[in-house]
């Protein structure tokens, strides 16, 4: 039996590795997996939890997690395709016209 | 059991005609908005006549339970509708005469641009005057009184390209609206004191409360109050000066709304509220001597005027004040007689005058006119019966309204005085209505407007002459048939019965006296000696009729140089007439000139620009100022975006952090 500590820790370091791409990364599509990441690793924490207390809330928890990160995946990568169609790049710093 | 009345639809359907044009007309042709116009208000009519035949079968007064509007705690308004023998008659006149002007108006205005604009206003008055007169309550009567003003404002400044058109419409209304101040405060004292603005509840309250003989208390101030705002409307001393500048509208307008309808508006409010005055003297004796004082002042301006709108406004507000003569010694059935000849015989002679104006192309100077009769043979006969009608010469309707209201004034009045009073008015009267007729369709034509040598199309449809025909000319068929309508009421309406159709509505009047004791009765020995004094009294007031129809035909038939001499002999008298005492000007001198320069100064300087525009923008400025500062964190960039939601999320997980530690 692998202690819970174990999946907490792996969980924070994919939280980690997320949050940092995701703050340094210049690729809209890295940025978009980083997102990805961060929901994964919460995701490892919930079932953690549910697997260590025997509560299967955790569990179904995840599944949502998982339907709404597809449905943004899709809504995402739609918004993106576009963003490449009329700025012909993919780095957000050049994607900046929503300013004053 | 009454019959179903349909009381709702009569006002609603000249709204829904004000509507239909009002949206729709400028697209429609000509016929098609006469026809809107007509339809609607000529149902309205059919409508309050079949009210009026099914009166035998009724049992009055009538209340037409209608929607709620106002509900708060104890106190309620319905939009309600209330029929008793006083506003069947109003409605009879109004929609009546209403009907016929809508008829008259068709011919008059067929060559105006503003046809459907017109016909649109003509019928919202329509909807207004008679919410103002169904109304159950005073709120609901309040908002027909409003509407009225409204529709008035519009249509007096219907030519409102025309500066004096304009500034006229605007006249009217804000002294209307010092009198709807006053009839405003009435309101509010009537809600603290009787709890309800219901006109049979607020009766059943005064009944609660004794007769304010001596002193004054709050019916004497609700009386008083609600006397400025008939004064407001209906153009009595001292807000009268709206009415005369109001000729600016269309003739059929003044016809209708300055002289048969909207006007008595506030005769019609003072009789509706007779139980509040008939226990209050002191109010009673206001509207006495304004009414009295209003009918005298007026006519004498009337005998100097040369336009002849002008003088049958001035008369308008002459006979408005005996109106509120016959209110003042609560002989509110005479006034509302007056009331309903006067609309018959006022109509008349607007309705004629206005085809004067169009057989001569827009004259309106009684210097330019004269000679008319053979030329325009129509409207004379019916101008000279209105003129002899409101003369007060038996038997035409203005004898026998304007006798009983002297009668009354004499037998139940405070002081002889009022009733002297009343007698002078009518021997002016008859004067310078005499002087009208005579200037205008005796003697020699005296204006420049050749018979047959100037191109005039100014006519309506369907009418049996073609266009292209020159100078003076009998109004179309359209416009005379509402002429000779009126002028057969004119000769015939003092026999309606009025009297006694309004008797049960007015039923505390003859027991009350003016000094709000119940009067002795002594009736048998005293009949016959009133009757022969009422007799008498009778000669006397057609005695001075005459006479002043003599003295106009002395003085603008047999000897027309006379008046310029007397003018010039008068001197400064004659000038201080003929400016209408110079009323204008010292309204203007003592109250609107100050007002203005404290309106500039104080409040525009002072208190808007220095007060109120400063704190809004410095509000203003120190949001935008903020703004500035906090604008910076959009940056556009999205990775600056991403920090913050991260440094967000840091700073609610340190936080939570330390609340766990803690």
């Amino acid at each position: 039996m692998v202690p819970l500590s174990y999946y907490l820790v792996l969980s924070a370091i994919l939280f980690a590795c997320g949050v940092l791409g995701f703050l340094l990364k210049r690729n809209i599509i890295t940025i978009f997996m980083s997102i990805e990441l961060m929901l994964n690793g919460v995701n490892l924490s919930f079932v953690a939890f549910a697997s260590q207390w025997h509560a299967l809330s955790g569990q179904i928890f995840v599944f949502f997690v998982m339907v709404v990160a597809a449905a943004e995946a899709a809504v995402g990568l739609a918004i993106i395709i576009s963003v490449y169609r009329t700025r012909d790049t993919l780095n957000v710093d050049r994607v900046d016209l929503l300013k004053l | 059991m009454n019959p179903n009345l349909y009381l709702w639809m009569i006002p609603l359907l000249p709204l829904t005609g004000a509507a239909v044009n009002g949206l729709l007309g400028r697209r429609f042709s000509k016929k098609t908005v006469a026809g809107v116009a007509l339809f609607f208000s000529g149902t309205a009519f059919l409508l309050a006549l079949r009210v009026l035949l099914s009166y035998s079968s009724l049992t009055l007064p009538y209340v037409e339970p209608g929607i709620s509007w106002i509900r708060s705690g104890e106190f309620h308004v319905n939009f309600a509708f209330y029929l008793d023998q006083l506003s069947l008659l109003m409605l009879m006149v109004v929609t009546g005469v209403g009907f016929l002007i809508h008829i008259y108006s068709v011919g008059y205005m067929w060559d105006d641009d503003g046809f459907y604009r017109f016909f649109s206003y003509l019928n919202l008055f329509m909807f207004f005057m008679l919410m103002l007169i169904l109304a159950n309550n005073y709120l609901v009567m309040f908002i027909g009184w409003e509407g009225v003003g409204l529709a008035s404002y519009l249509l007096i400044g219907f030519y409102f390209l025309k500066d004096s058109a304009a500034a006229a419409g605007k006249k009217a209304f804000i002294t209307n609206r010092i009198g709807d101040l006053g009839f405003l405060i009435a309101l509010f004292l009537m809600v603290q004191h009787f709890g309800s603005l219901d006109f049979q509840r607020v009766a059943a309250g005064v009944a609660q409360l004794p007769a304010e003989v001596a002193g004054a208390g709050v019916l004497t101030a609700i009386g008083i109050l609600l006397m400025v705002g008939a004064a407001g409307k209906s153009a009595q001393l001292p807000l009268y000066v709206w009415l005369p500048d109001a000729m600016e509208g269309p003739t059929p307008v003044s016809a209708l709304i300055h002289a048969a309808t909207m006007v008595t508006a506030g005769v019609y409010m003072v009789s509706r509220s007779h139980v509040i005055f008939d226990k209050a003297p002191t109010a009673l004796l206001v509207v006495a001597i304004v009414g009295t004082l209003t009918a005298l002042f007026a006519a004498t301006i009337g005998i100097a005027q040369t336009d002849i709108k002008k003088v049958l406004a001035y008369s308008t507000v002459s006979q408005l004040g005996y109106m509120f003569m016959a209110c003042g010694v609560a002989a509110y059935s005479a006034g509302v007689f007056h009331l309903m000849t006067h609309a018959f015989f006022k109509g008349l002679l607007f309705l004629g005058s206005g085809s004067v104006i169009h057989a001569l192309s827009g004259e309106q100077d009684m210097r330019q006119m004269g000679g008319l009769r053979k030329k325009i043979p129509w409207t004379f006969w019916t101008m000279a019966i209105g003129t002899v009608a409101i003369a007060g010469i038996w038997p035409l309707s203005g004898f026998h309204s304007k006798d009983e209201i002297l009668w009354k004034a004499y037998s139940q009045g405070p002081s002889k005085m009022i009733w002297a009073l009343g007698v002078l008015t009518a021997f002016i009267t008859s004067f310078y209505m005499f002087r009208l007729l005579f200037m205008t369709f005796f003697g020699d034509y005296r204006g420049s407007l050749e018979s047959g040598d100037q191109g005039h199309d100014a006519h309506g449809p369907d009418l049996g002459h073609g266009h292209g025909h020159g100078g003076i000319h009998e109004s179309p068929a359209l416009m005379l048939v509402p002429l000779v309508i009126l002028a057969a009421l004119s000769l015939g309406g003092g026999y309606i019965p009025a009297l006694k159709f309004l008797a049960p509505v007015f039923q505390t009047e003859s027991s009350i006296g003016h000094t709000g004791a119940i009067a002795t009765s002594e009736p048998a020995l005293e009949e016959s000696a009133d009757k022969g004094t009422e007799r008498f009294l009778q000669f006397v007031s057609v005695g001075v009729a005459l006479l002043g129809a003599f003295l106009a035909w002395l003085l603008y038939l047999k000897s027309p140089y006379l008046p310029a001499q007397i003018a010039a002999w008068a001197g400064g008298l004659y000038r201080t007439v003929s400016n209408k005492y110079y009323v204008d000007e010292i309204y203007n001198w003592a109250l609107i000139v100050p007002l203005l320069a404290m309106s500039r100064k104080w409040l525009w300087k002072g208190v808007d620009q220095d007060f109120i525009d400063t704190v809004i923008n410095d509000s203003a400025d120190a949001t935008a100022d903020t703004g500035g500062v906090l604008r910076r964190m959009q940056s556009g960039n999205l990775r600056s975006y991403a920090a913050w939601l991260t440094a967000g999320g840091a700073v609610v997980l340190a936080y939570m952090v330390w609340l766990g530690v803690h």
